[in-house]
């Protein structure tokens, strides 16, 4: 009986006939019982309810009112992907218990232009303006990484000349990017102070810019064997006279903000990661030398002539958010040191390589010269063929190793590129870093991990 | 929290712990010299430099001090004194439409085609700009006109294609197609932007003396 009552609870609470059974049996034998048979048309729903059958009597065998039963969840949230300390367009889905992070689910997507795909449709120089819209923070230096690729797959040599713009260009953007991340990482702590004066001053950068090339932020001033065209005059004397005084904006920065107890709270100790995990989630730059491995490619495998240069790289200790912040203060000032060391050595000659097979001519030879005048048209049309092979080259961008993995099929057409980008791995390591802190501590920890939606989403 | 971080034997102690656990990631040893490792720290490997890897002195006139500064409040009135002294500084921002940053020889801005003194135009529709446009913003026909010379018979760019990378004007062997100095072309409507052929010429037209003087500024690097 008590098995009946349990598997058709609804039958017994609706049926009425229930009622008169029971289990006391009288001697008559002739009298007849519900059997299995009887019981089974019961089984299963026989009548559903409406607001009529919620009118009629239940008996609670029990006598106990029992408590309706309640889930509890914890909550989730959406962070962005139209948050403005999401920096970009992260979609960050967070578990949230009080105000603990259980679980943080970055997604991302939303900024995707499918540059790789474009590649294999453009000629080697017309892939490179992409590449600027990667990492729109740090541009000349992956239009360094994409015309390192191109030079390896082609073989050819750049002057020193170029080399030494280049890394010029480079370190100058890497001062630009961790202006910026400095200066957010601060702005998101609560400090905006120093985020106007940052900006300022990356103004300035990008004036620096416009010079060499004529757009502040999208270059398009490298190429593949050397640069578009040569330093102004007096670029470099420019370029002193700014760095020159950028030093004493990072100073006043770090009065307001180093020390600041306010500002050490919110990093000092936030969003650790140890060197293991940062190598097993495949960091690389500031977020994984925070951590104390000692791994920039600038020193372990140098290009561009990073190695006349002499420079320190800089290795954190505890791999949290203070570290970070001022592992890229010091980067940066170690870019300072390079600049200076570039502008004292800085080359005379050509500042792009002279195979006329895969640089365009000068406008004058141009114009002079019927056989550059082909070449120019060569070259415009449909670009130089690239022998077959593949590279993966990395550079250390601002952010971390920017790779470029190139698969050439001897047209003028790249057949395969892959970028390897670096806010990419860093963003998918916040579901590592993410759990355990408070929710507060997440922007922090965006800000930290400095991560550009271009470079995310390619 | 300022408390903890003063008397505390490492330098970094969150006082509600999200992870209470701080661990130093950096190796404490050098490569051994003749099989004795010594315990050095922080490291000293050439050509890389640690942050933040002092423990802090704890003697107890360090300590004093860290106790007096945080009391004082020192590194705020630091900070706000920094703060105070850019008051009294020029500020960075211009009037804009008044005054304009200043832009170089070599600013690619809104594109123009440009004549020749005679009035010809220079175009001869050798279509390399639409050749090597990467994102594909030009549009060019041609025909023969009645005199014999090649020209262009529509010449259409898609300002909201156009990426701004100044190879189009790389790529012009007779120095037609520029872009120029202006950078003050913002519309209403996406069809405004939509250049054809005769917007084009009279941009080259109203920008000519900025765009020849730019040319012959540039001169030595072309």
């Amino acid at each position: 009986m008590l098995h009946i009552n349990r598997n058709c609870n609804f039958v017994c609470k609706s049926v009425k006939q229930f009622r008169q059974l029971s289990i006391h049996v009288p001697l008559c034998g002739h009298r007849w019982y519900p059997d299995k048979e009887y019981l089974r048309q019961f089984f299963g729903s026989v009548m559903y309810p409406t607001p009529e059958t919620d009118k009629y009597f239940r008996i609670i065998y029990s006598s106990q009112i029992r408590p309706v039963e309640r889930k509890l969840k914890n909550m989730w949230i959406n962070f962005g992907p139209q948050h403005p300390a999401a920096h970009g367009v992260l979609r960050l889905i967070l578990e949230l218990d009080g105000e603990t992070v259980v679980r943080a689910d970055p997604h991302i997507g939303f900024l995707h232009r499918a540059t790789e795909k474009l590649m294999e449709y453009k000629h080697y120089n017309q892939s490179l303006p992409f590449m600027d819209r990667l990492d729109y923070v740090s541009t000349l230096a992956n239009e360094q990484g994409f015309c390192i690729a191109v030079e390896k797959l082609l073989n050819i040599e750049v002057p020193p000349r170029a080399k030494a713009i280049r890394v010029l260009c480079a370190e100058l953007i890497r001062i630009a990017n961790h202006m910026l991340n400095v200066s957010g990482t601060i702005l998101d702590a609560g400090g905006i102070t120093p985020f106007f004066w940052m900006c300022e001053e990356r103004e300035k950068l990008y004036e620096m810019f416009e010079r060499l090339c004529g757009a502040r932020v999208h270059c398009c001033y490298l190429r593949p064997g050397g640069v578009a065209q040569d330093i102004p005059i007096g670029y470099l004397d420019d370029v002193y006279e700014l760095i020159h005084k950028l030093g004493l904006r990072f100073d006043e920065t770090e009065d307001i903000a180093t020390t600041n107890r306010l500002f050490y709270a919110r990093c000092a100790g936030i969003g650790i990661v140890s060197a293991h995990d940062a190598m097993s989630l495949g960091f690389t730059g500031p977020m994984l030398r925070a951590t104390g491995v000692k791994w920039d490619i600038r020193i372990c495998h140098p290009y561009d002539g990073y190695d006349l240069y002499d420079f320190e790289g800089v290795v954190g200790t505890f791999g949290d958010i203070y570290d970070r912040y001022l592992l890229r203060l010091e980067e940066a000032r170690q870019s300072f040191r390079i600049i200076n060391q570039v502008i004292d050595t800085m080359p005379e000659g050509e500042f792009k390589t002279d195979d006329s097979k895969v640089c365009m001519p000068s406008r004058k030879e141009m114009k002079t010269s019927m056989e550059s005048l082909i070449h120019h048209f060569k070259l415009c049309s449909e670009g130089y063929p690239v022998p077959p092979g593949f590279t993966y080259t990395a550079i250390e961008a601002p952010k971390g190793e920017l790779g470029v993995y190139m698969v050439a099929d001897g047209t003028s057409k790249p057949y395969r590129v892959h970028l390897r980008p670096c806010s990419y791995t860093h963003i998918l390591g916040m579901s590592v870093m993410g759990p355990r802190l408070m929710l507060a501590d997440i922007t922090m920890l965006i800000a930290s991990i400095d991560v550009v939606f271009g470079d995310v989403d390619r | 929290m300022s408390l903890a971080k003063i008397f505390s034997v490492s330098s970094r102690v969150r006082a509600s712990g999200a992870s209470s656990l701080v661990v130093r990631h950096a190796q404490y040893s050098t490569p051994a010299q003749e099989g004795k490792t010594e315990k050095v720290y922080p490291p000293t490997a050439p050509g890389f430099k640690y942050v933040n890897a002092e423990d802090p002195n704890m003697t107890m006139k360090a300590l004093t001090d860290r106790a007096a500064q945080t009391l004082f409040w020192t590194e705020l009135a630091r900070g706000f004194a920094v703060t105070l002294a850019h008051i009294f500084k020029e500020p960075a921002t211009i009037n804009y439409p008044f005054e304009k940053g200043p832009l170089s020889p070599r600013f690619r801005g809104e594109h123009a085609l440009r004549r020749y003194p005679s009035g010809e135009e220079r175009c001869i529709a050798c279509k390399l700009c639409e050749a090597i446009c990467p994102a594909q913003a030009i549009t060019i026909e041609a025909e023969e006109r009645k005199d014999g010379s090649r020209r262009t018979t529509r010449y259409d760019i898609d300002m909201t294609k156009c990426i701004y990378c100044g190879f189009c004007q790389e790529a012009c062997p007779v120095d037609a197609i520029v872009e120029g100095p202006n950078f003050e072309f913002s519309t209403e409507t996406h069809e405004e932007l939509l250049y054809n052929k005769e917007k084009l010429l009279s941009n080259g037209d109203k920008w000519e003396s900025e765009i020849a003087s730019n040319i012959r500024a540039d001169h030595l690097y072309r």
